[in-house]
């Protein structure tokens, strides 16, 4: 298979400061690849530099077989771009917006409307179709945005971080769109926060930090190279958090961490969990709480990296919703 | 949804002058079918300056020029300038408000002209300059205000007023890009347009009462030679002497030479700003 995306050493500085300081991946066409990572860690540049919106200070990138900064017109034929910050005019009604995007692709204007009408249609947006996209919900202008960058049928679609700040249910509808595509052919790269949302929607993850590509790999083999889930404890007594975290590492095969009051643990096969309870109880150490849970992005890092995310906008549990 | 081949539309490696121009009308009914959504941009637009109008001639045209119809001469010309330089503002805070909102990083993923994007904005704020002249203009005439010489002398006023306005628009392009929200261009529009269009002919005749200093910026200022151009195209004589002759190619080059320097600074910082941001 070719590749529809492929990076080689990419390097972007802004004057002293690194945003990139070496990314390379690749995604074959048809696949989704998930670029996952902190804010900050490089995720909006590497997709500015693909989606030919700004040079890289060195290194090399093919989309579609086109380099990126000497073919930026072949590129920006093939790609569609939904960008962080849903790029919708405001002032225009969700059918205009589409319609001029129709426009400047060179489609008729019977055309650009009918290419219009059927996108609303799909991304449920028909009856909003005449008002003003700054009337729209956040889920809806994500919907929007996203059907602007499908209006010329791209082969190559960048996604970044398109459910950042969605309620639940607007995540899960964009998670459907995004599968559709796919079954259509469409290559996308997405970059998310949340492991969870490549997990669900990559077939090839690249994790980057500060810059970096620090793993890749598809999700299962991302999820046991660090362990599924993490099992959490919270011994009564603080003395016991050493103990405890000895056996709970035995169990797992794998290094514990202590937290404050918590002891934490990846663990790859959750079947572990009855042993835990009984090695605890034979070592009288009281539990306040037990719990097990998917790993979260920090997890993910820490179990990468040696060091956590420098905020908590990777735990989806710490993550206000934001009101778009 | 087909993708596949058929999307591949053979090898284009640039877009041609005619796709350019339709790109850029394209986005200029973008700019101008905004209006339609956001009624305050409408009322920016034709109430103010009706309003200014009105206020100028009825509390200060009779103290200045003895009536409201002896000052029409001074201040339509005069007031018409003032809005052209008020208006090219709406340049900056659009592009500032396109960027802020990633419509900008939209429109740069397409495969459309590098160029007509900030076209498309500019001939809007034309169309939107040429409503408001003549709101003002026709305000004016229904209060007083004569045209003198020709009707036809219309046409050599309002391109003169539309090629400095777009030559001064590029500051507004500049502070557009450098400042992060539209309501800081404004600030500058308001912190440096009032000066300027006040230090001028625009609405008071240019006399000896005031200091040696004050009044040499007033005599230089471009604000006073488009006042000086358009007085002598549509009134024919300078103000309080209908015998006499006011010069029209002298005011209206020096006010071009003001706005192709200014241009010439602001051009290329502009694009320097462009390129820091990419």
């Amino acid at each position: 298979m070719p590749h529809a995306i492929r990076a080689d050493g990419l390097e972007k500085r802004f004057g002293e400061t690194v945003a990139l300081a070496d990314v390379s991946l690749s995604a074959e066409a048809g696949t989704v690849l998930g670029v996952l990572g902190p804010n900050g860690a490089g995720k909006t540049t590497t997709t500015r530099i693909l989606a030919t919106l700004t040079a890289p200070t060195a290194g090399h990138a093919e989309v579609g077989g086109f380099d990126v900064t000497t073919h930026a017109h072949q590129v920006r034929r093939l790609i569609g771009l939904t960008g962080q910050y849903a790029g919708v005019d405001e002032m225009l009604t969700g059918a205009e917006n589409l319609l001029l995007i129709g426009r400047l692709l060179g489609m008729s204007r019977k055309d650009a409307k009918a290419r219009a009408a059927e996108l609303l249609e799909r991304f449920r947006l028909s009856d909003a179709a005449e008002r003003a996209a700054k009337t729209f919900s956040g889920g809806m202008r994500r919907r929007l945005d996203l059907a602007a960058s499908l209006v010329g049928r791209p082969q190559i679609l960048f996604l970044d971080e398109p459910t950042t700040g969605l309620d639940p249910r607007s995540r899960g509808d964009l998670w459907e769109i995004v599968r559709g595509l796919t079954d259509d052919g469409v290559t996308v790269l997405l970059t998310t926060q949340y492991l969870e949302e490549a997990d669900q929607l990559a077939d090839d993850i690249v994790v980057i930090d500060r810059g970096r590509v620090i793993a890749s790999g598809t999700p299962d083999a991302l999820k046991s190279q660090v362990g599924g889930q993490v099992l959490e404890v919270t011994p009564v007594r603080a003395d016991d958090r050493e103990a405890a975290a000895k056996i709970v590492g035995e169990l797992a095969e794998a290094a514990p961490e202590i937290r404050d009051a918590l002891v934490s643990v990846p663990v790859a096969d959750t079947g572990v969990m009855p042993a835990v309870v009984r090695r605890l109880d034979d070592a009288g150490i009281a539990v306040a709480e037990l719990s097990l849970r998917r790993s979260s992005l920090d997890e993910v890092f820490f179990a990468l990296t040696g060091h956590h995310t420098d905020d908590a906008a990777g735990d989806p549990a710490a993550r206000e919703e934001v009101p778009a | 949804m087909t993708t596949a081949t058929a999307a591949r539309p053979g090898l284009a490696t640039r877009v041609t002058p005619v796709e350019a121009f339709r790109q850029t009308l394209t986005l200029t009914w973008r700019n101008l079918v905004q209006i339609k959504h956001n009624p305050m941009e409408l009322v920016d637009l034709s109430i103010q300056p009706i309003m200014f109008v009105l206020l100028f001639a009825y509390v200060f045209g009779p103290a200045m020029a003895g009536s409201v119809s002896a000052y029409m001469p001074i201040l339509i010309p005069g007031i018409i300038v003032q809005n052209a330089l008020f208006a090219s503002m709406t340049t900056g805070t659009g592009l500032n408000a396109d960027v802020g909102k990633g419509v900008f990083d939209r429109f740069r993923s397409l495969p459309i002209a590098r160029s007509a994007p900030l076209a498309g904005r500019i001939l809007a704020d034309t169309v939107k300059q040429v409503w408001s002249m003549a709101i003002l203009l026709g305000v004016g005439l229904l209060i007083g205000f004569r045209i003198e010489t020709s009707w036809l002398n219309l046409v050599p006023a309002f391109l003169l007023l539309l090629a400095f306005a777009l030559l001064f628009s590029w500051a507004s392009v500049f502070i557009g890009l450098a400042v992060d929200a539209p309501e800081k261009v404004q600030i500058f529009g308001f912190t440096v347009i009032f000066p300027i269009t006040f230090l001028s002919n625009a609405f008071i005749p240019v006399s000896d009462r005031y200091p040696g200093w004050i009044r040499a910026i007033m005599e230089n200022n471009p604000v006073s030679k488009l006042g000086d151009a358009l007085r002598g195209l549509l009134v024919g004589h300078p103000v309080g002497n209908p015998a006499g002759d006011q010069p029209v190619g002298g005011p209206a080059l020096t006010a071009l030479l003001w706005g192709v320097a200014i241009a010439a600074v602001f051009v290329p910082l502009s694009l320097r700003l462009f390129r820091r941001n990419t």
